[in-house]
């Protein structure tokens, strides 16, 4: 009996060790090392500029109060039902910001959510979708922020409910749905397509709102663009998907000019938080917003929420 | 005896005028928005180069503005919350001044815009200022099905 015990404690004494380092961020980069991290080229501060837009990285780092849409000290609350999340200062201060970052740091941090000092990041920062930008174009990213003015301040840890407060969790939850690689160009399809495609599932991380999510936080795959409750808890985001509860209706040219000037085809002007991707995506080239529009009309119809007119 | 079923009787109609009142607030808000959508239309459809530009349906346009605006800051009483999928955001009423002043800021914005605009060129020039209204409105007040 006594050796039945021993033995039923030793296992999980080697269990906790086992979930413990199964949790960190070496074994994430034993499973999942198939990953570059390092650009095969020189940094390309122009085309950073451009993802950065797509990406609307201003639009959860900004400063809170500042008008310039260049500062990103971060600090701005977003309330989640998970608790609440402070953006952290992604500007080149070297010590409140990432200025002392090297561009491997950061295309880690975008695509795989671990941070410098390794421990893992929040999928708030949309890592999952930013996964699917290439090394070089992270690092593009990289080089444009380290144009922009230094901010300094560090921002608040996050407030987050038992049991999201524990960090760690994220190692493993990472193991289990942080997957997928580099989004390739489908040889099949155009070139909008596949522009398209790459803007809206990786920088742009379209999906991140416009989907509903598993209890895990994971999107559901097979509802994936159909619309889904808003992260705040209230309202709900809208179904992009070409069914009649989504963008049926709407051609390609509508829906890249609502990414311009925020109109629908009624006219209506979108509100919350679209209000500030629209600035983002305003930014963007006419054919860039085309592309997104011409992947957005490719997708499969999904019934989703009715949209309230 | 009979004054019971009397309370009740009274205490029925007013739950339903209530219920009635803020649902119907809820529906007009509605339509009033749905006027400005109508108004915008054209109009953006003469900035984009799309229509040419006509100066009588422009200010037909402002001055729906002016008029709908006025009215529909009048129907977010405390009981229209919630129901006939509204997209009114609660935070209207934690700051119903600021709500306020948004739509007074409408309604100026497309005063002095009647005002100026007289020609395709002074259309061009005054008519972006009273549209960014729109958005900035609903970015702050506005959530889509927000119940």
């Amino acid at each position: 009996m006594a050796r039945l015990i021993r033995s039923i404690i030793a296992a999980m004494v080697l269990a906790g060790f086992a979930l413990y380092w199964l949790s960190d961020f070496d074994a994430y980069s034993v499973f999942r090392s198939d990953q570059r991290l390092k650009s095969s080229r020189a940094p390309d501060p122009v085309n950073g500029k451009i993802l950065f837009a797509a990406g609307g990285c201003v639009s959860c780092h900004a400063s809170p109060g500042s008008t310039d849409r260049r500062h990103i000290g971060g600090g701005q609350p977003l309330k989640t039902p998970f608790g609440i999340f402070y953006p952290p200062n992604i500007s080149p201060d070297p010590i409140d910001g990432i200025g002392q970052w090297t561009s491997v740091q950061f295309v880690r941090a975008l695509r795989e959510g671990t941070a410098p000092d390794r421990h893992s990041y929040y999928p708030a920062f949309p890592y999952p979708s930013y996964r699917h930008l290439s090394p070089e174009d992270a690092a593009d990213i990289f080089a444009y922020i380290q144009t922009l003015p230094a901010i300094r301040g560090k921002v608040q840890d996050h407030a987050l409910d038992f049991p999201y407060s524990i960090r760690r969790g994220l190692g493993l939850w990472k193991l289990a749905f942080l997957n997928g690689g580099v989004i390739e160009p489908d040889p099949t399809r155009s070139e909008g397509w596949n522009r398209g495609r790459y803007l809206v599932e990786g920088i742009g991380h379209c999906a991140e709102c416009h989907s509903p999510r598993t209890i895990a936080g994971v999107i559901l795959a097979e509802k994936r663009f159909s619309g889904g409750p808003a992260i705040d808890g209230k309202g709900f985001v809208p179904n992009l998907t070409p069914d009649p509860t989504g963008l049926a209706d709407w051609s390609e040219g509508d829906i890249a000019s609502l990414l311009k000037d925020g109109l629908t085809p009624d006219a209506d002007s979108v509100g919350g938080a679209m209000a500030e991707v629209v600035r983002n995506t305003a930014e963007l080239s006419e054919a860039d917003r085309r592309a997104m529009a011409i992947y957005l009309k490719s997708l499969p119809p999904i019934e989703g929420h009715s949209r309230t007119k | 005896m009979t004054a019971q079923p009397t309370l009740l009787a009274i205490a029925l109609t007013v739950l339903a005028t209530v219920a009635i009142a803020s649902t119907a607030d809820i529906g007009d808000r509605q339509k009033l928005m749905k006027s400005n959508g109508a108004a915008t239309k054209p109009v953006v459809a003469m900035l984009k180069g799309e229509a040419p530009f006509d100066l009588a349906v422009v200010q037909k346009s402002l001055a729906n503005y002016q008029d709908n605006i006025g009215q529909f800051v009048t129907l977010f009483p405390d009981d229209s919350k919630t129901g006939e999928k509204t997209s009114a955001s609660p935070k209207i009423w934690e700051d119903m001044a600021g709500f306020k002043a948004a739509a007074d800021k409408f309604a100026a914005d497309a005063k002095l815009a009647s005002a100026s605009i007289t020609d395709e060129a002074s259309f061009k020039a005054n008519m972006p200022a009273v549209l960014k209204n729109c958005g900035s409105c609903h970015e702050a007040w506005r959530v889509k099905d927000a119940q």
